[in-house]
Formats: C-alpha cells, structure tokens, sequence
C-alpha cells in the first residue's frame, strides 16, 4: 500500500511534508522546467521587502567545504511586483505557496502581513526574523526575544492566515526564541536560517564576501540544525519545519524523526533543481520499504 | 535541462588547459552561441555547487560502422585553477557527469553586413569558436586573440579552419605580436571602412578596455561576463553584475545567469 505522506501545517494540508526554502527556489517559476511543483509539499518564495531591494556588491556567494556562504543581501522585487508578476503563476499551481517575508522595523512587518493576508494564492506566511531592527540600533529582531515578541504579535494582529516564524540559529539558546515566538502567536516554527560564517582570501588579504560576513547553508550545517530542531520540538507545541543542509531523503527523515513535521530543501536545489522532488519520492520510497503506513507516525519519534 | 552526459575524450590542449567533449541529448542542438552549462564535477559534497563552463562546439559525432545512432555531442575549453577544475581534467573517457543546460542569454548575431571582430583573452576564447562558427556563413569575421605567453592563446587553427582572419599578441612576445590584444583590435578599427560589432569574453581587465575602446570609437560591442554562481537559473542571485545606472544611491543589477553572461558592453558600468 502506497503510506501516507500528507501531513498538516497549522492548517496547511501538504501533500507530503517536503517544502522548498525562501532564496533557493526563486518564486517557483524558476524552476518549473526542473521539477514538478504538484509532486512537492508547498514551495516557498524568495523573502519578500514592502520596497524592492537590489542587495549587496558582489562577490556574493562563495563555496566552502560541504556547504556555502551567501551574503545576497535580501534582493527582492518588492510586494507590489510580486502581486503584479509573481502571483500569477502561482493561481495555476496546485500547490500551497508560503510568502516569506522581511522588514527593517515592526511596522513594515505588519504592513506586509497585511498585504499578504489580501492574496488568496497565499496559502501561508513566513516571517524571517534574522533582519536588523532599524529602530533599535540594527539589533537582529531574530536575536532578542522581546524583539521577536513584537514582530511576531504584530504579524498574527494583520493575518489570519497560517504564521510561520523562521528561527535565527545564531542565538546562545534557540529555545528561548521558540518560545517567545509561540507565545506572541506563532502558528508554526521553521529552523534553522543560515548561520553568520566569513571566508578568506589568504593571498589578498581580504574577505572573498564583498558584505565581509555571509550566511553558511548545505550539507556542513545539518548537524547544528538537527539539534536545534530536536531541542525546540520538545519545549514547543506548534508544527516545526526542519531546514539545514538537507539534501536526500535520509537527511529529512532524520529532521522528521526529531521533531519536524515538514522540511524545507534549500541550497541543495542549486545543485540538483530537482532536489525537493527527488526527496519527497525517495522518503515515500524509503516508508514503503520499511513497512511505515503514515509519515505521521515518524514525527518526533526519535528514541533517545 | 539536465542530462547524464558521458565523456567522449578529455585531452590537455596546452599546459593547464583542457578541451573535453562529452554526448548530448538531441535537444542541446539548440543551443545558441555565448549560453553556457553547469556541471556537477562530482557526485560528492565537496566540491558542493556546480561549475559553469561556455559552450565550445556542438556537433554529431557519425560513427563508423554503419546502422550505429548518430551521437550528439558538445565541447568545453576550460582552464584548470581550482579544486573542481582539477577534478574534470582527471576524468577520462566514459566517465559521467550531470550537466544543466544550455543556460543563459548568449550572443546576438546582429545584420550580416558589418565586419565582425572578436576579441577572446586566454580561456575567454572558449564561447567564441561556437560564435565564429555561425558568424562566418554570414559576414567576414576577424579574431583577436591575447594571452600573456604562448601557453595561453588556444584553439587558433580551429578558428583558422573556420575562414577567420586571426591576429594573436601575448604579453611576453612569445607568439604574435608582444603586447596587449587590445593595441591589434585598435590598429584595425583605425583602417576600419562600414560598419563593425565587437564580441569579446576574458578577463575583466580586457572587457574593460574592450568596452572603453567601443564606447570612444561608437562601436556595437558584446561582452560574456563571469560571476560567481550557485545555481545558474535565476535562483540565488549570487551571480549579479551592476548595470550602467549602477550606484549606491539607484542600485541596478543585471543577473548574469539569465539575463546574461552576453551584455551589450553599454548596459554595464564600467571602471572609468
Ligand atoms: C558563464 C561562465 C562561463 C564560464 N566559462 C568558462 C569556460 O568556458 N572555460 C573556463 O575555463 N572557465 C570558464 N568559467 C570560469 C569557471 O567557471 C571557473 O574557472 C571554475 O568555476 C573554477 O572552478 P574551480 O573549482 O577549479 O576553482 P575554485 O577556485 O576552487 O572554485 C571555487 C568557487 O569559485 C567559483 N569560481 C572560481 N573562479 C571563477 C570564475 N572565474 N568565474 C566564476 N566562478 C568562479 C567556482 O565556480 C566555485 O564555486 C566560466 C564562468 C562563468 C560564470
Ligand atoms: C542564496 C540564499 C538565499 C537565501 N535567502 C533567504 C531569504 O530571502 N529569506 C529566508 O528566510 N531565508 C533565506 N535563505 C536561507 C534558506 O531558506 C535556508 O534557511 C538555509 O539556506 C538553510 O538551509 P539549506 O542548508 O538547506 O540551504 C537563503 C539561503 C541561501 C543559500
Ligand atoms: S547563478 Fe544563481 S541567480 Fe545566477
């Protein structure tokens, strides 16, 4: 008997609980000739600014042992050419579509939700947190749990759709973030984001990143994120999404054994654009020839 | 698209470089000169992302014997400089690799009565045997080829092959005449009679004296550009170079993956 895949997200019904990560599949059109977007779980856009941003000088990615380091600097046509140009596309896809999205203070967060919750082709928010909070000395909203707090309030006053909160990792304790966020209304919790790392040009004497620092995604970065996950699955009720460096299918079901009800593939769409489909067949694969009926069963069920 | 590719040979044309030729699906035929593929150097996590290489030649390979397939097949001249590099120059025939492509936006071939003038630095000659082979049935066609020793001019009797009028200069004087390439492009455009493109790939020094010379002499120019990427699709954004607007104040950048590498050397900013 084919197993069941499906599985809820705060009130997302995915088909199967392989999702793609914001800045690694574009907005879904980019990708169409590689993979079937019906044969994933939900895809999710490239964060979203309420003004387009052109991001930071290049060189803007460089390659390190096992994974990379991006410093793109949020470059994002803006809300109002993604309702113009992007959402489109995305009426003709049967296939949740989760908005990410970012801002430079509370009031643009909000904002934003606001604009999002108007777009029925949006099936879900995600609010990336790992941005500097303008008004308050450029402190990472992601980083303060009181500064969390109040992003998060703010966007569940101006959404009724699902909330995804999209966790920082480079905090001392992921778990007080968790928390804070599922108290101010989170329906859902993603981790991890990329985690701050630098490269550097001996010869030159120079930073490879234009930006200096940059953030640190691929398969280098699963360890530190599958602890995460595990150590926030057991202090939260909410649905967690697993994201870190997954590129097969062994990797996700070692998220969903610790606690991740869906994952998200990121930087492993660059190297195979078919990526999160593969996955999400060879999981499938993998429960059938362990006598698994339901993917649910394996949430959280990590013997320790 | 992304295919399985088999190598078909993988030979060492003079030192550090290498030429390789590897089977291609019926479709690649479409490829059009300047796009350029992605390959997976290995299967493993380290080297991780893909490497982007020009498209060299295109072609069908005719067996022997008769009743075999014809087998479609592309060409990569690549540079050996670092740890993916030196991994594809150890592969031999038979070996596989995955490759994405052909990707990009190349060259615009533009109105057959010009001169047309190609200016290729080092291993920059790589995505402009394809385009000499096209501009040929249709205009007369000059290469000017650079590079800093005799090592680093390649491929120059297959672009003789072609009809292509061919000038080389290198650094040290060791072929052609010594010097930069640039002075041999600037010696023709001063005898220069009707109308003339300029396509030019290399190192990003010679881009900008290709271009500074083109904007002085009004001249149409097209540049292959290079970029770090990560995925080749228009995805991560990684690959962006500043368009002419570029500044800090009205930022403008072009994706080099999709709307690029080829660029009209007047949409790009420049190094004054
Ligand atoms: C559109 C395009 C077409 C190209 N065509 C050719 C070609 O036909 N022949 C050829 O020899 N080279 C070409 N290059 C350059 C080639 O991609 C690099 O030399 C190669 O990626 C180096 O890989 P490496 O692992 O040996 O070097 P490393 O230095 O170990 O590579 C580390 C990382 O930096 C990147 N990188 C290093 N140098 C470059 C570069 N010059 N441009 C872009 N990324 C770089 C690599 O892709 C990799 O991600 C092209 C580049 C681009 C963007
Ligand atoms: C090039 C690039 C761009 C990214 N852009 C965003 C973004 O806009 N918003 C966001 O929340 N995360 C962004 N991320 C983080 C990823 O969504 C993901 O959390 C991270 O890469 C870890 O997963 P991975 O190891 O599977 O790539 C980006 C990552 C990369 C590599
Ligand atoms: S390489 Fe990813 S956008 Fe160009």
């Amino acid at each position: 008997m084919k197993p069941d895949m499906s599985v809820n997200l705060a009130g997302i019904m995915l088909r199967n609980p392989v999702m793609t990560a914001s800045g690694t599949f574009g907005y879904g059109e980019e990708f169409a000739e590689y993979v079937n977007l019906e044969s994933i779980g939900a895809f999710v856009t490239k964060g979203l600014s309420l003004k387009p941003r052109a991001g930071n000088p290049t060189p803007r990615i460089v390659e390190t042992p096992g994974g990379m380091l991006n410093a793109i600097g949020l470059q994002n046509v803006g809300i109002d050419a993604f309702i113009a140009k992007k959402v489109p596309f995305l009426r003709n896809v049967n296939t949740p579509a989760i908005a990410n999205f970012f801002g430079n203070t509370v009031d643009e967060y909000a904002e934003l939700a606001r604009r999002l919750d108007e777009i029925p082709e949006v099936a879900g928010l995600e609010v990336n947190i790992s941005c500097p909070n303008v008004k308050q000395g450029g402190i990472v909203f992601g980083t303060d749990p009181g500064c969390a707090a109040s992003v998060v309030s703010a966007c569940r006053a101006a959404t009724k759709k699902p909330l995804i909160v999209k966790l920082s990792p480079n905090v001392t304790d992921v778990v007080v973030m968790a928390r804070a966020c599922e108290d101010a209304g989170a329906d859902s919790l993603s981790l991890i984001n990329t985690l701050t790392g630098m490269a550097i040009d001996l010869g030159r004497r120079r930073p490879v990143l234009a930006n200096i620092t940059g953030g640190f995604s691929g398969p280098a970065i699963k360890p530190i994120a599958l602890r995460m996950v595990w150590q926030v699955a057991k202090a939260v009720k909410v649905p967690i999404i697993g994201i870190g460096g997954i590129m097969n299918a062994t990797d996700a079901l070692e998220f969903i054994l610790a606690g991740a009800t869906a994952v998200q593939v990121g930087t492993a769409s660059f190297i195979n654009p078919g990526a999160a489909q593969q996955i999400a067949g060879e999981m499938e694969a993998w429960l059938l020839a362990n006598g698994v009926a339901d993917i649910k069963s394996l949430i959280g069920a990590l013997e320790v | 698209m992304q295919f399985t590719s088999m190598i078909l040979s993988n030979a060492e044309v003079s030192p550090g470089y290498w030429r390789m030729r590897m089977t291609a699906p019926q479709q690649f035929a479409s490829a059009t000169p300047g796009q350029f593929v992605m390959v997976r150097v290995s299967g493993a996590i380290d080297p991780l992302l893909r490497r982007p290489f020009g498209i060299f030649d295109v072609g069908v390979h005719a067996p022997v014997q008769s009743g075999a397939v014809p087998q479609p097949y592309f060409e990569m001249l690549y540079r050996v400089v670092g740890k993916g590099t030196a991994m594809l120059s150890a592969l031999h025939e038979t070996d596989v690799l995955d490759i994405l492509g052909p990707l990009g936006t190349g060259f615009n071939l533009g109105s057959p009565d010009e001169e047309k003038l190609i200016v290729g630095g080092g291993v920059g000659l790589a995505p402009l045997y394809l385009l000499a082979r096209e501009l040929v049935k249709r205009s007369p066609v000059r290469l000017f080829a650079g590079g800093r020793t005799r090592d680093d001019i390649l491929c120059i009797t297959e672009f003789e092959r072609l009809g292509v009028e061919c000038y080389t200069a290198t650094e040290d004087g060791s072929l052609g005449e010594c010097g930069l390439v640039t002075e041999a492009l600037l010696r023709r455009l001063d005898v220069l009679k009707g109308r003339a493109t300029i396509y030019a790939c290399g190192p990003h020094g010679m881009l900008n004296a290709v271009a500074a010379t083109a904007e002085a002499r009004k001249i149409p120019c097209q540049v292959s550009l290079e970029g770090y990427m990560a995925c080749g699709v228009g995805a991560c954004l990684g690959c962006v170079a500043p368009g002419r607007g570029h500044s800090a104040e009205t930022p403008d950048f072009r994706c080099v993956c999709t709307e690029g590498p080829v660029f009209e050397s007047n949409e790009l900013k420049w190094r004054d």
